[in-house]
């Protein structure tokens, strides 16, 4: 079911989010388009988790404004990937077809193999290992169809095996045509994914580049501090 | 101890006038167990997942209504059902209908408060998750309260016990009549008054064992549910 309108660009317009008396998010003017895939680079507590739940919508700003496709609401093709992901008390499949709009098993075997738990299908979610719950919340998120996909440190808590066929499948993703905004503070991560880098450090925006501009001549001081690996805060 | 000895046998002894007791005991506590279950189980998922003015009011009214004194519930239900009462005329005061009615009202606000709680607590985990996904606030309460089944079963059985253990509204609502209200509870008070005291520990004991083992059932049929399910 692909809906008419596009929720491309979404765009920030000095969106500000407090909460109680902390800035989490400042003044933060950012436009996501193209079909490149946008990785948010920074330290934690930056505000790139915050960011990707005001463009979700799960989120609302205080201040400043968000739109996407030029209009106030999110519509219905975005879908996000948690940094810890809810697996709902039922098998792997049933987790799929849970975000599905309509019963669909041929739809639901063929998710499961694109992330590679197809021999998993029937196993409880809750049983799978760290690597294969971020799959299957992959494919869960992708069950939406979506024509954005918001990841959240997809791959934080994973050795590198299993983070080498989460960024596979998340490739694979951004060229089939869903544009990819993916949250990391692994720079090799994003040197790795990103298209573009947008770099946050304590709530602001610092820097927003293409991702060969961004690792070769950071702009900024911060950019280049975090990059040689000094810490950021 | 011949008390005791006596009670045993009459236990062992398959007393068919016994079993008929313990029969409808079960058969009305079960009934008022999922009747409440009905009602209560959506509500207080309901109630944990919405925000409105009086909300708060509601939760501590529901939460009070746990220690509800079963006397009081059966009056109240004694003077709806009574000839005289506004549902007077359904003739059901003093039969078991009338029993499991009332059962369930007083089971309905232990059901809720917990189910309330604990579909709460899931919901803070679940909350982005399902808001992410776009699930409608219908499927929202579908999916909390089976995803929470396993916690709900405990709820329930402590709707069971309060049930199956209480004699003040079915003593009230169904008069305990031999042979057609009469319950483990209810016959328990009676013999004791009377001094048949065999008959009363030898129900007193069934109704221990059958507590026990509805809650056995219920624990097995969860260790097997969370073993397949995660």
């Amino acid at each position: 079911m692909r809906a008419p309108t596009s929720d491309l660009p979404v765009s920030f317009e000095s969106a500000s989010l407090r909460v109680g008396d902390v800035n989490v998010v400042r003044e933060l003017s950012l436009t996501l388009a193209g079909r490149t895939p946008t990785v948010l680079l920074g330290p934690n507590g930056s505000g790139k988790s915050t960011l990707l739940r005001l463009a979700m919508g799960l989120a609302a700003p205080t201040s400043g404004r968000i739109t996407w496709g030029g209009r106030g609401a999110p519509g219905e093709r975005l879908a996000m990937m948690f940094q810890r992901p809810v697996m709902l008390r039922r098998s792997a499949a049933a987790n799929v077809a849970y975000a599905l709009l309509a019963r669909n098993d041929a739809r639901v075997a063929e998710l499961l193999t694109q992330v590679g738990l197809a021999d998993l299908a029937d196993r409880p979610a809750r049983k799978l290992s760290g690597g294969e719950q971020q799959r299957l919340a992959l494919a869960r998120a992708l069950a939406r169809a979506p024509e954005i996909l918001f990841l959240d440190e997809p791959t934080a808590s994973l050795d590198p095996a299993a983070t080498k066929s989460v960024e596979d499948i998340v490739r694979a993703v951004a060229a089939s045509g869903v544009k990819i905004v993916m949250a990391t503070h692994d720079i090799g991560q994003a040197r790795r994914l990103a298209g573009d880098v947008v770099f946050l450090a304590r709530g602001r925006l610092v820097d927003s580049a293409p991702a060969h501009r961004f690792f070769a001549s950071p702009a900024t001081p911060e950019a280049a501090a975090f990059l040689r690996g000094d810490l950021v805060i | 101890m011949t008390d005791g000895a006596s009670a045993l046998q009459l236990v062992l002894g398959g007393d068919p006038v016994l079993y008929a007791i313990v029969g409808l005991s079960l058969y009305v506590s079960l009934a008022a167990v999922v009747l409440a279950a009905i009602v209560a189980l959506p509500l207080g998922a309901l109630l944990a997942l919405t925000h409105f003015p009086g909300r708060t009011f509601i939760v501590v009214v529901i939460n009070a209504f746990m220690g509800l004194p079963p006397v009081v519930v059966g009056l109240a239900v004694y003077l709806l059902l009574s000839r005289s009462g506004p549902l007077g005329s359904l003739g059901l005061l003093f039969t078991p209908k009338a029993m499991i009615v009332a059962q369930a009202l007083l089971v309905m606000p232990i059901i809720a408060a917990l189910t309330r709680q604990t579909v709460e607590d899931l919901w803070a985990e679940y909350r982005d998750e399902l808001t992410a996904l776009r699930i409608t606030p219908a499927r929202r309460v579908v999916t909390l309260i089976w995803d929470a089944r396993f916690s709900l079963v405990t709820t329930l059985l402590a709707g069971f016990g309060r049930a199956a253990a209480e004699v003040g509204t079915v003593m009230i609502v169904g008069g305990n009549i031999d042979g057609f209200t009469r319950t483990m509870t209810t016959a328990i008070a009676l013999e004791t008054s009377k001094g048949d005291l065999p008959l009363a520990m030898g129900l007193g004991l069934v109704l221990i064992a059958l507590i026990i083992a509805v809650n056995a059932l219920a624990w097995g049929a969860r260790r097997v549910g969370e073993l397949r399910a995660g």
